[in-house]
């Protein structure tokens, strides 16, 4: 994908949108956005009054609105940057961004294939971007998710993941506390789930993994395990961010 | 301890400043073992003075980037090629 | 420059006389890696410099801990750009390693576990000025900190303290190191600010 070099531009926040308690949808405006694929990326640059500069990267959440762009961020106590992008960083506020980056872990509408999206925690958000993506394009693709979250709080856009739509199926796996109906007692994603959730591996899916690094190793390790070809496993880990 | 890598997803941005191509989706044959892989798939270890990113076979170094004030260095030593996706011309 | 974002402070930096221009001072010790972090045991443990005509001298960890050892107490400069005070250490001294090596070289390229390595003058290593450290606050020197054992060369950028030591190599021309070769200062002095080539 040719993309011309990377500048930074100013956007500005438009919205916000708590998804959960800790975690916050920031909808920035950010004027003559080139457009971006499910599953890219932003840098955010952000620079204190003394010129003391860090940089994060996110996901986006959603496909573009035209110059409106949307990030979910998970506010991590002690952090740097989460905390202030989540509780601070005001409707008005400027930030500098650059981007959209990364061109691998993208789905793009006019692929038929079946989908198969795996998140653990916070990596919903690219994987969310491909399903509005479907739904905006009105793609026939058909898509399964399997997300992964400790208790029935931390679902991000739980709202619109509980509506029905057609050729989506989403699974909720709880990890340390479940709702009263749910069948089973809290667990970690495993082969079974993986397996009663996803697509068989003769229906050669896409599949996208998107979550914390130990739990990326396991589903990719799974996936493969269950006979899906190693090339068709996209995955994107979560490092340490410390943020 | 989790290891402390991130993929070469991390690299878009960074080396997006410097090539207008996306370099995620291109693949890298590593020099230590050969082993190709698309560098969406190396191992980034970004908590150090650049961004350095492994091959997930053998953990060697497959590149190298510091971004400095004026200026990038990119360290290729790692890769004998680079094979770059882009439409047919 | 970018712009400010409003309200944004990052990290609690304060002003000290202590800090080299452009740092700012932690409470924690962030751990920077450019790879996965070596297992070395002690039983397996080498230490071995290597002079410009080839000869070899070797440190068991048994040999090493017969040596004396110090205590400094001292500030640690990133070039990442944070600074730590007044941090204590315990290892042994380069004087007392380097003190039978016979040598005319001017240069050392410190080699590591895992292949990381950092170019130096021989001179910055000698005359108090670094160590072969093995504990830190009075612990053991974990993993993530290098440990077993690191070098310890507090004068200049940390980059220069090579965490997994395994050896010395002293040469006559000075050879690039990891960093210092993609684009770090080759001597890294942080009170000359010296992070990037050209600096």
């Amino acid at each position: 994908m040719v993309q011309g070099r990377l500048a930074w531009r100013v956007g500005r926040l438009a919205e916000v949108r708590d998804e959960t308690p800790t975690a916050r949808t920031l909808v920035l405006d950010v004027p003559g956005w080139p457009g971006h694929l499910a599953g890219q990326h932003v840098d955010l640059r952000l620079t204190a009054e003394d010129g003391y500069r860090t940089t994060r990267t996110y996901s986006l959440a959603a496909p573009a609105a035209g110059d409106r762009v949307a990030i979910t961020v998970q506010r991590v106590p002690g952090g740097e940057v989460s905390p202030y992008l989540t509780e601070v960083f005001a409707v008005g506020d400027p930030v500098e961004l650059r981007g959209p980056v990364g061109g691998w872990f993208v789905w793009r509408p006019t692929s038929p294939d079946p989908v198969l999206l795996i998140a653990g925690g916070a990596g919903i958000v690219p994987l969310m971007a491909m399903i509005r993506a479907r739904r905006a394009a009105g793609s026939r693709a058909p898509v399964k998710l399997l997300y992964s979250v400790r208790t029935p709080a931390d679902v991000y856009y739980a709202g619109e993941l509980r509506r029905p739509e057609p050729g989506l199926d989403v699974t909720v796996v709880y990890t340390r506390k479940a709702p009263a109906d749910w069948p089973g007692e809290p667990h970690r994603i495993g082969i079974a789930d993986v397996n009663t959730a996803g697509w068989p591996a003769e229906f050669a899916p896409q599949c996208f993994v998107c979550g914390p690094t130990g739990f990326v190793e396991t589903i990719a390790d799974v996936l493969v395990a269950l006979g899906h070809d190693p090339r068709r496993v996209k995955t994107e880990r979560f490092g340490p961010s410390g943020s | 301890m989790s290891e402390l890598f991130e993929d070469g997803n991390a690299l878009a941005g960074p080396v997006g400043e410097i090539f207008a191509v996306d370099i995620t989706g291109a693949t890298t044959r590593c020099v230590s073992c050969g082993r190709a892989d698309a560098v969406a798939a190396l191992r980034v270890y970004r908590h150090a003075p650049g961004l350095v990113a492994r091959c997930p076979g053998c953990d060697a170094v497959v590149l190298k980037l510091v971004r400095g004030r004026d200026a990038a260095w990119l360290d290729l030593t790692g890769t004998s090629s680079l094979r770059i996706p882009l439409p047919e011309g | 420059m970018g712009i400010v974002t409003p309200g944004f402070r990052g990290r609690a930096r304060t002003a000290d006389e202590k800090l080299p221009p452009g740092q700012y001072l932690v409470e924690d010790f962030p751990v920077l890696s450019a790879g996965p972090t070596p297992r070395v045991r002690t039983e397996n443990w080498r230490f071995t410099v290597t002079t410009e005509t080839g000869r070899t001298h070797e440190w068991s960890w048994a040999d090493l801990l017969a040596l004396p050892s110090e205590t400094p107490t001292v500030d640690i400069h990133c070039v990442t750009r944070w600074s730590k005070l007044g941090t204590s250490w315990r290892g042994m001294s380069l004087d007392t390693l380097l003190a039978d090596v016979d040598t005319a070289a001017d240069y050392v390229l410190a080699e590591c576990h895992g292949g990381y390595t950092t170019n130096l003058p021989l001179e910055d290593l000698l005359d108090g000025q670094a160590w072969i450290a093995y504990e830190f606050e009075g612990e053991e020197l974990a993993p993530e900190h290098g440990g077993p054992a690191r070098l310890l060369v507090p004068h200049l950028y940390f980059w220069k303290s090579a965490k997994w030591i395994e050896g010395l190599r002293l040469t006559l021309d000075e050879d690039l190191g990891f960093w210092e070769a993609a684009g770090y200062h080759t001597y890294g002095d942080p009170w000359r600010e010296q992070r990037y080539q050209g600096d």
